[in-house]
């Protein structure tokens, strides 16, 4: 109740002056009203553009659907068709390959390097920039960049592995080889970002807590990783978490640089998704593939925030 | 987005995910580390002196500004320059790529067509996230929880679950090859509003409730008192957008055909279709495309570095 409508707490009777405010008074100086005006332009477009795609993919999963006309309930056979069709078996296959390359790649490298920048140096701000860089660059122009770099007749990579008496690569245009380039290409783009992230949560530790840790004798590596890796605990946790999401949803570099080729060396999950819904038309299949791919991103976060439960003991 | 989910099952009764304002290099406001201060702080008892970290910095740091520097050097040569084996430098700057660029593609009406959906979305954010995390945040009214509830979920949610239902009701609007098809879906997002609110939460509330009694109406407090103090996750909730709105491919892909309605991703990996190995230009394409990026990226460097930050915080 608001207090202009109850009077003063006293016990005593209302005077009968003061006049019992009408409904519409009492819900204007609520916050029913404030609190709809302030909420239902945002709620309005999530609930067009978010709620509603949400429960349409569901009935779109269970139909056969080719996007022009409207589709047929064929219940399950979507979700069946997919446990046996070799393709996608194969797509999930390469994506948790490139999953499990590019997180902990990224994890590490980034961690060396925001460690080696959390200090005083020459050119630390030449470093700096120069390792932010392709955090705006977009994932079309990084892809671009390395169908150049690794091109196999006149790209500098091979060049350079000439030079060094090594034999020359097709790269992307190599099954064996596409796969890890992508992965190459993906932790140069997404380097940037973790760095920033553990640099920040680096700075944020208390610099008494090292120095404690030097002055009892422990060596540089030792307080490191006794006090230091441990407090960045949380900071870790969330970049397996967020680049693990976007690992699994990976697509425009594919889609620039190989196309999920060669051979379907490079077909992610999203990329076969992309070919079912707008090369065949199979729009209720790629619903059902987006399905189980969000299945899949909800399990490998619980599992990661369960492992985090047990070996993160500190909260950022 | 949808590693906030460790956000939802891990409620942060905590303060802003920056260290206080007690600690080094905060700025007196409370707001986001300032590196430049933290700098000066380390710079004052650690003297800059030779390190054998720079075996390591020099090399990554050239690693990572290599494609630009690659870029760059192709983007001024002559496309027989580029294949030579081995390659060189250029022997004259070759500045006419560039317009070859320009007028072998309509890129001025991709960088309209970006700076338009961006700044759209850049403001819908700003506006309808801080009304709707600002009503969640302090107004008990009926229905807010469930409206938290549904944010929460589609915030959870991939974006490939809901991108064909999205783009049947963008058909059904009307908006296929339009740029409304690319700014009505992303004028709020779950993030934003899930972000401000957290953030809206750890304000002391008896500011808002003197300036109420002072007269002040509810949009009134918000736009006056509140916000002002709001000025880093507002910057994050911007930034956030920026670059996602500038960098986005998958979405324009399916909804775009026309060349005039294309964003500069889009542009740009069908101008690669269409000149794949005419090196020299497609690389004065792709340098032109990334150049405001950059620019505004070295400018505002701190901000960007704060904003990503705190994005981890958030969620971590």
């Amino acid at each position: 109740m608001d207090a202009s409508t109850t009077g003063p707490p006293t016990g005593a009777a209302p005077t009968p002056s003061v006049r019992r405010a009408s409904l519409w008074e009492r819900l204007l100086a609520s916050d029913h009203l404030a609190g709809w005006a302030f909420t239902s332009p945002a709620m309005f477009l999530i609930a067009v553009f978010g709620i509603a795609p949400i429960v349409w993919s569901v009935i779109l999963s269970f139909q056969r659907n080719n996007l022009l006309s409207g589709g047929t309930w064929i219940g399950l056979q979507n979700y069946q068709r997919l446990l046996h069709d070799p393709m996608f078996a194969h797509s999930v296959r390469l994506t948790i390959l490139y999953t499990a390359l590019f997180v902990p790649i990224s994890i590490v490298l980034s961690l060396t390097v925001a460690v080696a920048l959390n200090r005083k140096l020459w050119f630390i701000r030449l470093y700096r920039t120069a390792i932010f860089l392709p955090v705006v660059a977009s994932t079309v122009a990084e892809a671009i960049l390395f169908n150049w770099l690794l091109d196999p007749y006149f790209g500098i990579v091979n060049v350079v592995l000439v030079k060094l008496g090594l034999p020359a690569q097709s790269f992307f245009q190599n099954p064996s080889q596409a796969l890890y380039c992508i992965v190459a290409m993906t932790v140069w783009g997404w380097l940037g970002f973790c760095v920033i992230i553990y640099l920040a949560a680096l700075q944020g530790i208390p610099r008494e807590l090292t120095e404690a840790a030097e002055i009892d004798g422990a060596t540089r590596w030792r307080s490191f990783r006794r006090v230091q890796l441990p407090l960045l605990g949380p900071t870790t946790l969330f970049l397996v978490i967020y680049l693990s999401i976007n690992a699994l949803q990976l697509f425009d570099e594919i889609y620039v640089t190989t196309r999920g080729g060669p051979l379907g060396a490079t077909t992610v999950v999203v990329y076969y998704l992309y070919e079912q819904a707008f090369q065949f038309f199979e729009a209720g299949y790629a619903t059902a593939i987006a399905y189980v791919l969000f299945l899949g991103i909800l399990l490998l976060t619980v599992v990661q925030l369960l492992l985090g439960r047990k070996f993160v003991h500190y909260r950022s | 987005m949808s590693a906030s989910s460790s956000a939802v099952t891990g409620s942060r009764s905590a303060g802003p995910p920056w260290p206080d304002a007690s600690s080094p290099g905060a700025s007196p406001s409370g707001g986001p580390p300032d590196f430049a201060a933290l700098e000066a702080e380390v710079a004052a008892t650690r003297r800059r002196r030779p390190s054998g970290w720079h075996l390591f910095l020099a090399p990554v740091a050239a690693i990572m500004a290599f494609p630009f520097v690659w870029m760059i050097i192709t983007s001024v040569s002559t496309l027989a320059e580029t294949r030579r084996f081995p390659p060189q430098l250029p022997h004259a700057i070759q500045w006419h790529n560039f317009v070859d660029a320009w007028t072998m593609a309509p890129f001025d009406r991709w960088l309209l067509n970006t700076t338009i959906v961006a700044t759209a979305a850049v403001l819908g954010n700003l506006v309808f996230c801080s009304l709707a995390g600002y009503a969640l945040a302090r107004f008990r009214f009926i229905g807010s929880g469930a409206a938290f509830l549904l944010i929460l979920a589609t915030l959870m949610v991939p974006f490939q679950v809901v991108m064909i239902p999205t783009l049947l009701i963008v058909r059904g609007l009307g908006l296929i090859d339009t740029l409304g098809a690319l700014i009505l879906p992303n004028l709020v997002t779950p993030f934003g509003i899930f972000l401000l609110r957290q953030f809206f939460k750890t304000l002391p509330v008896e500011i808002e409730d003197a300036a109420r009694i002072d007269g002040a109406s509810r949009l009134g407090t918000l736009v006056k008192v509140v916000l002002p103090q709001m000025k880093a996750p507002l910057a994050t909730v911007a930034i956030m957008t920026l670059l996602w709105a500038w960098n986005d491919f998958l979405w324009p892909l399916i909804v775009i055909q026309s060349p005039n309605q294309m964003t500069l991703p889009l542009g740009l990996a069908t101008f690669q279709g269409a000149h794949f190995t005419n090196w020299p230009v497609l690389m004065a394409g792709t340098l032109m495309s990334q150049l405001p990026m950059l620019v505004v990226f070295i400018i505002a460097q701190r901000w960007f570095v704060q904003s990503l930050s705190v994005s981890s915080g958030i969620k971590g």
